[in-house]
């Protein structure tokens, strides 16, 4: 038995939730006295292959080819099974990341695996079970799930297990994995990134606004006071269903979760739906005019006042205390 | 187009969510269950895309008799007609093989689900499918457009977003921004109680995963307030207390 973490790369390196994930796949694989190999499709520079030993990986399995450079959902997952199997791993970490989504089912019927998507913390092993913890009801629970299965597949979210640092290296080798045509009938004719922005689902600061912020025309201080933290901008679903903001900023419940250090919100009033999304943040500050908003009562930090004159005040005393640092 | 959307039966929005027997049970006491929100833009989206007489739209629920209401709702909104393999969803992957039973012997040209159920969050199903069927899933839709023999959609990514073409058939699971939700209308509730609902035994299949208990998450502590024209205070408790920035 061994561990395999699929280290998903983002325009050929890795971000700080991979770190994560190899960090937990490490600690799944001391649980069980065993080994952590990693896998890498795409492009990827040696160097940084081999960085993933320095959270725990021993071995990383380095897959590349024209056909492979983007994300092609079902060939990755045939490749990652692949893996496994030569690896005689039973337990596959992935990070909970849209593309982590997409695989961590595929993956769970090719092994005939049990999946935990939504993890959140390390397994519980004892008397020979397997349990872990995962997100719930958009995050106003947890549910303690059993893998009863050989295999077990584990999406990780990004910000809920902490980088590890072990100081190990890792052997890179080339694997090459067999894929069908069958595979490759999905093709990419685009891909949009918006290279300036830090992406929201793995951002550790958010800075979210509402309906209170009353028209696009005034969301430059809200990206303002996101460029001076390094923070992702996200708004609420009334916001960007009126066209303000694009889908993809939108949390809650019916939106992206978050789990942030830091969430700002600011003229959103705490809405159930939309604390649902993000209720594991570590730290809310939240900023609105209405003292009953129910946004105060989960909040850890508030400020009673008119978003138009707080933010700006807020953004000079980030600058202030930027200077200072 | 022959199109398959897969609904789920979930707690209202506005739940709150408790357990009983010792935080094994979810408590549905007073527990209003809907259509799943994302599974309702799937509807609209293949309601939209077959709207005058351009195909069918078929929803397929795994679920007791008691989902027959959320199932009615789906009727009343525009699906063609209905199926309900009768059954509890133990997980993800009991639900995505009933229904993939189901469309091995119905071709459907294609698949939709929501991006996740609103209870469980789990995500699955459309890739288990995709899986069990041997075609191609796509998770976490913005954009369906539909062409004679693919389609084009538009996938989110971490800061950005991915546009693929597909060949039928492909399961995919859909986000907001795939299609307004429709309202049933007075017409649709009145259809919907005639139109068909097939209900279906399961297979029996063992299963991999089970939920053996709950949470809640821990409560917050009391808010500290800041005066707000003390915005700097707040920096420095972020920084010194609270340690994020
Ligand atoms: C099925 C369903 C799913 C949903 N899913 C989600 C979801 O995923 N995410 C989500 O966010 N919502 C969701 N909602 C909507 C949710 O119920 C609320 O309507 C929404 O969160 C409210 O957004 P808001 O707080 O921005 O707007 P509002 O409710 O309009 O609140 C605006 C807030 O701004 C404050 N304010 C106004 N002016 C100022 C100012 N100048 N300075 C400071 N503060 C000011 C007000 O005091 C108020 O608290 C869902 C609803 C349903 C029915």
């Amino acid at each position: 038995m061994s561990v395999l973490i699929y280290a998903e790369n983002a325009g050929g390196t890795f971000k700080k939730s991979i770190f994560e994930a190899v960090s937990y796949a490490k600690a799944i694989a001391d649980q069980n006295n065993t080994t952590l190999t990693a896998i890498s499709i795409g492009q990827v520079s040696a160097a940084e292959l081999a960085s993933l030993g320095k959270y725990g990986a021993q071995k990383v399995l380095n897959v590349s080819g024209d056909k492979l450079k983007n994300f092609v959902n079902q060939a990755y997952a045939s490749i990652i099974a692949e893996a496994a199997k030569k690896e005689g791993a039973d337990v596959v970490v992935l990070s909970n990341t849209f593309s982590g989504r997409g695989l961590a089912p595929r993956l769970g019927v090719k092994l005939e695996a049990g999946v935990a998507d939504g993890a959140v913390a390390l397994p519980e092993q004892s008397d020979g079970k397997f349990r872990v913890k995962k997100t719930a009801f958009s995050g106003k629970a947890f549910a303690i799930v059993e893998l009863n299965s050989a295999n077990k597949v584990i999406a990780l979210i990004p910000n809920s297990y902490k980088v590890v640092e072990t100081g190990g290296t890792a052997q890179v080798e080339d694997f090459a994995a067999a894929t069908k045509e069958s595979d490759f009938k999905a093709i990419i004719k685009e891909i949009v990134r918006a290279t300036d922005k830090v992406s929201l689902p793995d951002a550790e600061i958010v800075v979210s606004a509402g309906r209170g912020l009353k028209g696009p025309e005034n969301w430059g201080m809200i990206e303002e006071l996101a460029n001076l933290l390094g923070a992702a901008t996200a708004c609420s679903k009334p916001v960007s269903d009126a066209g303000w903001r694009p889908h993809s900023e939108h949390v809650g419940q019916t939106g992206i979760a978050v789990s942030p250090n830091l969430y700002i919100a600011i003229g959103i009033s705490g809405a159930i739906q939309h604390l649902a999304g993000i209720s594991s943040s570590k730290v809310i500050v939240v900023i609105n005019k209405d003292p009953e908003a129910p946004f105060f009562k989960v909040a850890d930090y508030g400020i009673v006042g008119d978003a138009f004159e707080v933010v700006p005040q807020l953004i000079a005393a980030v600058k202030e205390y930027k200077a200072s640092a | 187009m022959k199109i398959l959307v897969c609904i789920s039966n979930v707690p209202d929005t506005t739940t709150k969510i408790t357990f009983t027997d010792n935080n094994t049970q979810f408590n549905t006491n007073g527990v209003q269950f809907i259509l799943n929100p994302y599974d309702e833009i799937a509807l609209s989206r293949a309601i939209e895309l077959t709207d005058g007489g351009k195909g069918t739209v078929t929803v397929i629920n795994v679920g007791e008799v008691s989902t027959e209401a959320t199932i009615r709702k789906a009727l009343a909104i525009g699906a063609t007609d209905a199926v309900r393999i009768n059954a509890k969803p133990h997980d993800a992957w009991y639900v995505a093989y009933q229904v993939a039973q189901y469309a091995k012997t119905n071709a459907f040209d294609l698949i939709l689900t929501g991006r996740e159920s609103i209870d469980y969050n789990g995500s699955k199903v459309a890739g288990m499918l995709g899986e069990l069927l041997d075609i191609p899933s796509v998770s976490i839709i913005k954009k369906l457009d539909a062409g004679d023999n693919e389609a084009t959609v538009e996938r989110e990514i971490e800061g950005g977003k991915e546009i693929l073409t597909i060949p039928y058939p492909f399961v995919a699971g859909t986000a907001e921004g795939v299609a307004e939700p429709r309202i049933p209308n007075m017409r649709g509730i009145m259809s919907a109680r005639t139109k068909p609902l097939v209900v279906v035994e399961p297979v029996d299949i063992k299963t991999f995963s089970e939920i053996i208990s709950y949470e809640t998450p821990a409560p917050r502590g009391q808010v500290t307030l800041v005066a707000a024209d003390d915005v700097a205070k707040l920096v420095n408790l972020l920084h010194t207390e609270a340690r994020v920035i």
